[in-house]
């Protein structure tokens, strides 16, 4: 259910409920998701994976491997021709690993076999011995100046400290506590894959492959390859789901490899296990935060010390950082602060992006901090966020000014404005009941609670990083090509993009050309970016061939190009009565333009934590209500409220979905979600043992979204996939000890910390 | 080759396809999609969680990553490919699209299975009886509200053509 009302018009430009091009394929079965393909004489490639988190690698013998019948190839860290290690930021994660492995799964060697059970086989045919080290699991611990590093650039990853204003200030009212955050998984059901295609004498590899950014992966594969940018050329197989663990590599190299070793194409699947193994998560994180405020609730200083636990390989651990500490003040002002962030190496499985980027582990110690405020203050949940939101001009305590559209109060009291839930009916069917069908909840232990969280989420990339996307535009004889490298991971670019294509140029039939490494750069599909970056890229080579247009037209009817509009499907003259289908107008004549799209540069933070180093910002508020069994603490979502800062809405029904997925990726790690770790290993990477959202988890979501188009966005639209995901955590969380008095300082909430 | 192969048939979507060669450990789900030509079957556990493998057997929903295809001889077995004649849609795919019940897509066919069987055996479901059908069905980018919305729109569309 949602408010944004839809355009009424028979052509699907923006503001329209467009439906997705690729929608037919999908429900039939028929899109092409990079496990689904195939090759002549192609070749299974596997991995294998160290089992222990901390060892000395002293040998691998695989010669009971290559007897089994099948087996094409083995390859090892020896066989990487170029560099033999990669990583998104720092260049820290070997291809294989060699002498030292530093986490449960990291691979070792890869195969290539005519059947992916040959692969099995010749897997488990592998010996290696190792000599077993005690692995660092604790990110505390490997913070410690004794303390063994795991890795020749250190157990630190990154530090940083925020440090602003009167460092002595002392509040009336001051809140402290300690939050920590487990480990949180994608778990994006297309398991990885891809195909790869050698060239015919090694020149080169064709692949086609899941991932968040075809030209980073095109330049990391290239470098372990040794091989020139244009000899690994990448087309986007068909993406099941991201929501981050695609930015990093995972069996690309691998496969590339595997496919100019034997000259075969080689097709890589992870299992769902292999999948827990093989890419990055979201990082716990432990967090320590006091607030001095006035009597009134008014914050006055924040004093922070944050601990994100990076695992063994650096990712993106240094920007995730950034975003946690200078997220921290949350969406309220705040002019004094004294923030510590750590991002640190530990022998438990690699962290980096998830939806939310830092800011969910943020927002989480932030917002239970506020309901800890409310209660010295004597203010209600809502008051205490009203006092203290944020609006635009204000500082951040980083310095940088908000220029940002900031409805902070109004995300805050349109989400309050949203009907309540009716009671649990006496009647009510047993799935609807806390507990579900097994019928173990007694109506007298079940208690209802509502909880609070807003946030602010930085959009696009950060900390001086030249961010951009490019774009072409091709029109002729009526019909639009587009080209770029934009990913789609199921978000819905895959429609803004025609759409943005149908406004500018009045044109109806919009093709979009195949989404490989054929053109420039189009980013990663992440930071909520794409709208914003590849929609301003597509949006940009689109009026530059409207220019074009005007140009020719006004040229073969001597009418000034300046006077020139497009109105529905013509080219019109403003101030005359000249007017020509856009069709007509461009019969056999052929214009393309290619556009970058940059936004403006940010800075590094200086040694204060002080500098410009985000583009812009979006808001939204939560307002959860929960069913609590408290005696056995079973936990049912019942309704999720939320006014959300979109800028614009570019097409509602894709909006909407963005808003309901993110909600349900927040409620699985308020209450279910945890990779859980035992001495750097992991207890439960399969679907059995991970717990997820099922449609029986899933609650009444009522949204809002608030329309303030952003001056700085090309399309005035804000990115809209992080937020939903963010302050909906806090919101259960605070609903949950609303209804049961408990502290609950950490996230996934257990039953047994509920009833323990 | 693999050792411990066989040749047997399966009848799948109203045809009889003679597997050759296959080691007689291969899913059903690895037999459709890798053997037959029919990769609109998704594989994402492995285990029986997720149900983007669901097809239907003999009149049952049932993941066909915990069947193993030389088992299913003697079934009937019915997937996404077969539930129309080719380019056409049912009211239940119509409704995915129209409601945006599409996002990535992964989940899509293996729910869509879900819920035509749902549908041929409770002409109108209740909200709750649709959750519970469709619980065994993991999707991870909608949050399922505009899949309830579809298969809403879907009841009431094979309603009116009644």
């Amino acid at each position: 259910m949602s408010n944004a009302t839809k355009i009424s018009t028979n052509r699907d430009i923006l503001g329209a409920s467009a439906l997705r091009p690729d929608g037919a394929a999908k429900v039939s079965g028929k899109f092409e998701f990079s496990s689904d393909l195939h090759a002549e004489h192609m070749l299974w490639g596997a991995t294998l994976r160290s089992p222990h988190p901390f060892a000395r690698i002293i040998s691998i013998d695989f010669s009971a491997a290559y007897k089994i019948s099948g087996v094409e190839a083995i390859i090892t860290a020896q066989d990487v021709p170029g560099k033999k290690t990669y990583g998104l930021i720092a260049s820290d994660q070997p291809v294989f690993a060699s002498e030292i492995v530093r986490y449960v799964g990291e691979p070792i060697v890869a195969v290539a076999a005519d059947h992916p059970e040959t692969c099995r086989r010749a897997l488990a045919a592998i010996k290696v011995v190792y000599e077993v080290l005690t692995p660092i699991t604790d990110a505390e611990v490997a913070l410690l100046p004794q303390t063994l590093q795991i890795h020749p650039d250190g157990n630190l990853i990154r530090h940083q400290r925020i440090v602003t204003g009167d460092q002595d200030l002392q509040g009336d009212v001051i809140v402290e506590g300690t939050y920590e955050m487990g480990m949180q998984d994608q778990a994006f059901l297309g398991l990885e894959a891809a195909l790869a295609i050698p060239d015919s004498g090694g020149a080169g590899v064709e692949m086609y492959v899941a991932t968040q950014w075809l030209h980073e992966d095109q330049k990391q594969i290239a470098a372990c390859l040794n091989l020139p940018l244009d000899k690994i050329r990448l087309t986007l197989g068909g993406v099941g789901g991201a929501f981050g663990a695609r930015e990093d590599i995972s069996l690309q190299v691998h496969c590339a490899l595997l496919a100019l070793h034997t000259s075969r194409p080689i097709k890589m699947q992870y299992s769902r296990e292999e999948s827990f193994y093989g890419h990055v998560h979201r990082h716990p994180a432990k967090i320590w935060i006091r607030h001095h405020a006035t009597r009134s609730g008014v914050i006055q200083r924040i004093e922070s010390r944050m601990v994100f636990d990076g695992g063994a390989y650096a990712s993106t651990s240094s920007a995730v950082l950034i975003n946690g500490i200078t997220h921290i003040q949350g969406p309220y002002k705040c002019s004094n602060a004294t923030v510590d962030g750590f991002a640190v190496r530990t022998n438990n499985p690699p962290c980096g992006a998830m939806r939310g980027f830092g800011v969910v582990q943020a927002c989480y110690a932030h917002e239970s901090q506020m309901d800890k405020l409310a209660v010295a203050c004597g203010l209600s949940p809502v008051e205490v966020r009203l006092v203290n939101a944020m609006v635009t001009g204000d500082k951040l305590i980083t310095g940088q000014v908000v220029e940002s559209v900031a409805p902070v109060a109004r995300c805050i009291t349109e989400t309050d404005s949203i009907a309540m839930p009716a009671p649990l009916a006496h009647d009510a069917n047993a799935l609807e009941i806390v507990g579900g069908s097994g019928l173990t909840s007694l109506p007298h232990n079940i208690v209802r609670g509502v909880g609070w969280g807003v946030s602010i989420k930085n959009l696009m990339y950060s900390d001086s990083f030249d961010d951009f996307a490019t774009a072409r535009c091709r029109l002729q004889d009526g019909v639009v090509h587009l080209k770029y490298a934009t990913v789609e991971v199921g978000q819905g670019f895959v429609i803004l993009a025609p759409q943005i294509a149908r406004s500018v140029l009045g044109v109806d039939e919009v093709v979009i050309d195949p989404v490989d490494t054929r053109i420039g750069s189009a980013g990663s599909t992440s930071a909520s970016r794409q709208t914003w970056m590849s929609g301003g890229a597509v949006d940009g080579a689109c009026r530059l061939v409207r220019q074009r247009l005007f140009e020719h037209v006004g040229k073969l009817h001597d009418i000034d190009p300046l006077r020139l509009v497009i109105e529905d499907t013509d080219v019109v003259d403003m101030l005359g009565d000249f007017r020509i289908s856009v069709i007509e107008a461009s019969t056999g004549v052929l214009f393309e333009e290619t556009f970058e799209h940059h936004h403006r540069p940010t800075e590094e933070l200086d040694a204060n934590g002080q500098g410009n180093c985000h583009v812009a910002f979006a808001f939204v508020a939560h307002r959860a209500v929960v069913d609590v069994d408290v005696e056995l603490g079973l936990v049912k979502v019942i309704q999720i409220a939320t006014a959300q800062d979109v800028g614009r809405v570019l097409n509602p029904i894709a909006a909407l979905g963005q808003i309901e997925g993110g909600i349900a990726q927040g409620l699985g790690l308020a209450v279910m979600e945890e990779i859980v770790l035992d001495n750097g290993k992991m207890r439960n990477p399969s679907f059995t043992d991970y717990l997820l959202p099922t449609a029986l988890d899933a609650p009444e979501v009522v949204a809002i979204m608030i329309e303030e188009p952003e001056p700085q966005a090309p399309l005035g639209a804000k990115g809209i996939g992080e937020p939903p995901c963010i302050s909906v955590t806090p919101a259960i969380a605070a609903a949950i000890r609303n209804a049961t008095g408990r502290d609950l300082p950490r996230v996934p909430i257990r039953p047994q910390d509920i009833c323990l | 080759m693999m050792p411990n192969t066989e040749i047997y048939n399966l009848r799948v979507n109203g045809k009889n396809h003679e597997v050759r060669d296959a080691w007689v450990g291969e899913s059903l789900l690895y037999v459709l999609r890798e053997r037959l030509g029919l990769p609109g079957s998704k594989g994402a556990c492995e285990q029986g969680e997720c149900g983007s493998c669901t097809v239907i057997m003999d009149g049952q929903a049932v993941c066909s990553c915990l069947v193993m295809a030389a088992t299913a001889i003697d079934a009937e077995i019915k997937t996404i490919e077969g539930l129309t004649p080719d380019g056409e849609l049912t009211e239940v795919q119509d409704a995915f699209i129209t409601e945006g019940g599409v996002q990535c897509g992964f989940c899509t066919p293996g729910l869509v299975v879900a819920i035509e069987h749902l549908l041929d055996n409770n002409q109108s479901p209740t909200e709750i009886e649709i959750k519970e059908a469709i619980s065994g069905n993991i999707c991870r980018c909608t949050g399922y509200g505009r899949i309830f919305e579809a298969v809403q729109t879907a009841v009431a569309t094979r309603r009116a053509a009644r």
